[in-house]
């Protein structure tokens, strides 16, 4: 018997098409330790943390190495001994809870059944399951199982997953991304409280996640992983204070500069090119914005933040004329621009464009690159033939692309190289506005980053303005002028961006601030002391 | 929630008032009239006329659709122009026959299609599963009259087993009837089994798919329960459509069955009618059969958002 909870040597996993997804990697994990795996999408972070429970997701098969998960071998084990030990031994906290709970089950009923599957006296484990949910902070702890997962918040459901996979009294938690579909002033919480528990009952943890900031306040050691293969592997202060490796350099430079740097800021005087007036609208009879007014001038970057139902994008969808409002007015280039976006010119259209978050959703996948940025070229500006094709290749050149890649099928491009055929889309229709709604949060921190460096480049080639929505306070603070905060379809604060993030003025925007976690190790520490 | 039910119960009740109106303007088009059937070769013009007036022919569309439907309310059907006889005392012996083998059939079919769609979505790719597909493909790609008799030609005429023809008569014994309906339910069986049979499959493996599901292997829980208690509840609804959907075939589709295998039910007594240009009852058939669809898939609505935890557990509980 060895000390080690769990023992990976040498694993390789394939994906059903033959993909190599881990090319041999071996970590140990002591009991109570919290092992960090690090790195972008791909990896193979999430690999690692299922293969540990014996399992590939989707049809991914490990195809060498040894699993050694207190002492037994997961890759011989029958069936019937890996499902003894899930749940068990090792338990998994899934990124979204929302999905990984069965809507038709009640929450206790769900918490429950493994531990009273596995034998455990239903008096036991429900005394254990309330003590859990004390320890969770869960409100009304004696009532909260009784409810279905669409009756409880998102932070309280996340919760509710690390109470489920505390429930059989695991040796080992699984944690893929746990906290990162949480709003920041939520995430901050569930942190603490995660760190809580798994602190009290000594539990040994497989953390993943792409933040780094996050890991620092709950890993003992970080593994950083890059295609599949360990980059750099050791204790986390040491890991973030002296990177060995270039990539975790890049990782912790990209971070660190994030959570900094301040973008320059335009001071712009020149025409107002877009307000809103005290505008309300709603969804059917349910209020979404309340009285929101701004100005953007010709030129500037205003950021709208806020956290998920703030009404940041209904403001996107407003302005775009997706969503009528209820009242008040939005005025564009100096004239009034009608609420819906079929009553306006094709003129009104063509100067503002929309970029969205999810590049794959807004690229047709039976358009190649060429066609996808030709249709407003020729539907806009009439460019057809080889006008046309000299412009989408002048496009290409401009957000960074090769002029061939018009040939090309969005299945055939990255993430990153998705987004930029959107932008260029965007750019073909020659706007003054374009309206960017979370257009780096699916992307890899390393890819928005570049994102975030092209869209400054187009403002300084071209004079570009921006309306910039996001929930991701760094990103606010690498490119906007301004920054106008909401919350609950209300605008909290407008303010120059230095301004409010040195001195914000409304106690939301200083939780929003506070809330963004730092890249050092105590930060969570200092946080809750100051919070206590 | 009630209000989404009751909606769709006043739905339901619309569509049945629209669907009579559509009958009986469906057979006011129809070709021909009843009085020259009945009169035949003798027809004289003097007579038609008489005829007409006598059966109350010549009142306007309009008045003679209210009368029609305010009978129907009632309980009365109306008369049969050929015989003179009320038509529910013709048409309910019928449509209890099509109901009882709709029920045999169905007692069967409904069980065995759903529990052979988990236990092929469970067993997803094993040679049971490929079987299963196999077979429900050559059943749901023949038709009825050739199933029908293929049976016929095998359990009757080979090996002797079941009579070929389903006779029934009223006060006959439990054993003789189910001896003399079982040809005819085994072929509506295997008309049935194969379509809710895949649908569940289908349904249990889309939702197989889930997060949740994953979840669910992750906490240790052995396949079979994965399936019975996390996958199948979410599936319900998509399946009770499907065996609603089904289920109205048996009852208001099995018209070519009962030729087959001269069984007195509905469809049959629908079609006689139609041949003798007795409107009424042929009113009264479809009728009954538009109402046995409407309510059948009003019930498969119903459940679906009975089902739904959603509607089941409001949020406000929450507060």
């Amino acid at each position: 018997m060895s000390a080690n909870v769990l023992e990976i040597r040498d694993l390789r996993v394939e994906a059903p098409n033959g993909a190599v997804l881990l090319h041999g990697v071996s970590l140990d994990l002591r009991p109570g330790e919290v092992l960090g795996l690090i790195g972008e999408s791909g990896a193979g972070k999430s690999t690692i943390g299922l293969a540990s429970m014996g399992y590939g997701r989707g049809g991914c098969r490990i195809t060498g190495g040894e699993i050694r998960l207190v002492g037994t071998e997961m890759r011989s084990a029958s069936r019937p001994q890996r499902e003894a030990l899930r749940g068990a031994r090792i338990a998994y906290v899934a990124q979204s809870a929302a999905a990984a709970f069965n809507p038709a089950m009640r929450l206790d009923k769900q918490v429950l059944e493994g531990p009273l599957l596995r034998g455990m006296p239903e008096a036991e484990a429900r005394a254990w399951m309330l003590e859990l949910f004390r320890a969770l902070q869960l409100p009304d702890p004696e009532h909260f199982g009784e409810r279905y997962p669409h009756q409880v918040s998102g932070g309280q459901l996340q919760r509710a997953m690390i109470a489920m996979a505390m429930a059989g009294k695991p040796d080992i938690l699984v944690l893929d991304e746990p906290t990162t579909a949480l709003d920041v002033t939520t995430q901050i919480e569930v942190l603490a409280l995660l760190r809580d528990v798994i602190h009290r009952y000594g539990t040994a943890a497989l953390y993943i996640t792409h933040d780094l900031a996050v890991i620092a306040q709950i890993a003992d050691r970080l593994m950083v992983l890059r295609h599949g293969r360990e980059v750099e592997m050791g204790p986390t202060a040491e890991l973030l204070e002296n990177p060995q490796q270039d990539y975790t350099r890049q990782l912790v430079s990209e971070r660190r500069e994030s959570l900094g740097a301040t973008a320059d800021v335009h001071h712009r005087t020149g025409e107002t090119l877009l307000s809103v007036k005290n505008v309300n609208a709603s969804y059917g009879s349910t209020p979404v914005l309340h009285d929101v007014s701004l100005e953007l001038k010709r030129g500037e970057t205003l950021a709208v933040v806020g956290e998920s139902g703030s009404g940041k994008s209904t403001l996107a969808r407003l302005v775009s004329g997706l969503l009528p409002p209820r009242a008040g007015a939005v005025r564009f280039g100096g004239a009034d621009l009608p609420p819906r976006f079929r009553d306006r010119s094709a003129d009104q259209l063509r100067r503002i464009q929309l970029v969205y978050q999810l590049p794959d959703v807004a690229l047709n996948p039976r358009q190649t690159v060429g066609e996808a940025i030709g249709r407003p070229l020729a539907h806009f500006r009439g460019l057809t033939g080889k006008a046309q094709r000299d412009e989408v290749a002048r496009l290409l050149e401009q957000i960074g692309l090769p002029a061939d890649f018009a040939a090309r099928l969005p299945s055939a491009l990255s993430g990153g190289q998705k987004q930029r055929v959107c932008i260029a889309r965007a750019l073909a229709a020659e706007p003054d506005l374009m309206i960017c709604d979370e257009v780096t949060s699916a992307l890899d921190p390393l890819v928005a980053e570049d994102i975030l460096r092209l869209l400054r480049k187009l403002q300084d080639d071209l004079g570009m303005t921006y309306l910039f929505i996001t929930h991701d306070l760094s990103v606010v603070q690498r490119l906007a002028d301004r920054v106008m905060v909401m919350s609950k379809g209300r605008v909290v604060e407008t303010n120059d961006t230095a301004t409010l993030f040195a001195a914000p003025r409304d106690p939301y925007t200083r939780r929003l601030l506070d809330a963004v976690p730092q890249l050092r190790t105590d930060w969570l520490d200092e946080v809750m002391a100051a919070r206590a | 929630m009630g209000k989404l039910i009751l909606q769709r119960l006043g739905l339901g009740v619309v569509t049945l008032a629209l669907v009579s109106v559509l009958v009986f303007a469906g057979t006011e088009i129809l070709p021909g009239d009843v009085a020259a059937a009945i009169l035949g070769q003798n027809a004289t013009p003097e007579s038609l006329a008489a005829l007409r007036e006598q059966l109350g022919l010549d009142a306007g569309a309009v008045s003679r659709y209210f009368a029609w439907a305010g009978g129907i309310l009632h309980g009365d059907l109306g008369v049969s122009l050929a015989n003179r006889q009320p038509v529910a005392d013709l048409l309910w012996p019928r449509f209890l026959n099509t109901m009882a083998l709709a029920g045999y059939a169905a007692i069967i079919a409904v069980p065995l299609a759903v529990g052979l769609g988990i236990l092929s979505a469970a067993w997803r790719g094993s040679l049971f599963d490929r079987i299963a597909n196999v077979v429900a493909l050559a059943t749901v790609s023949l038709p009825e009259y050739f199933l029908g008799l293929l049976l016929i030609l095998f359990f009757s005429v080979q090996w002797g087993l079941l009579p070929s023809l389903a006779d029934t008569w009223s006060g006959m014994g439990l054993g003789a009837w189910l001896q003399a309906t079982t040809l005819p339910m085994l072929v509506l069986v295997l008309v049935t089994v194969a379509q809710i049979m895949r649908m569940t499959r289908t349904t249990v493996l889309g939702v197989m798919d889930q997060p949740y599901i994953e979840t669910a292997y992750l906490k240790g829980i052995p396949n079979g329960r994965v399936v019975l208690r996390h996958a199948t509840p979410n599936a319900l609804a998509p399946i009770i459509n499907v065996v609603a959907f089904n289920l109205t075939y048996l009852i208001a589709g099995v018209v070519l069955v009962e030729a087959i295998f001269n069984y007195n039910g509905l469809g049959r007594f629908m079609v006689d009618a139609v041949s003798k240009r007795d409107l009424p009852m042929v009113q009264a058939a479809a009728m009954v059969f538009a109402a046995v669809y409407v309510i059948l898939n009003m019930i498969a609505d119903i459940s679906a958002i009975a089902l739904n935890p959603r509607l089941r557990h409001p949020r406000s509980k929450e507060a």
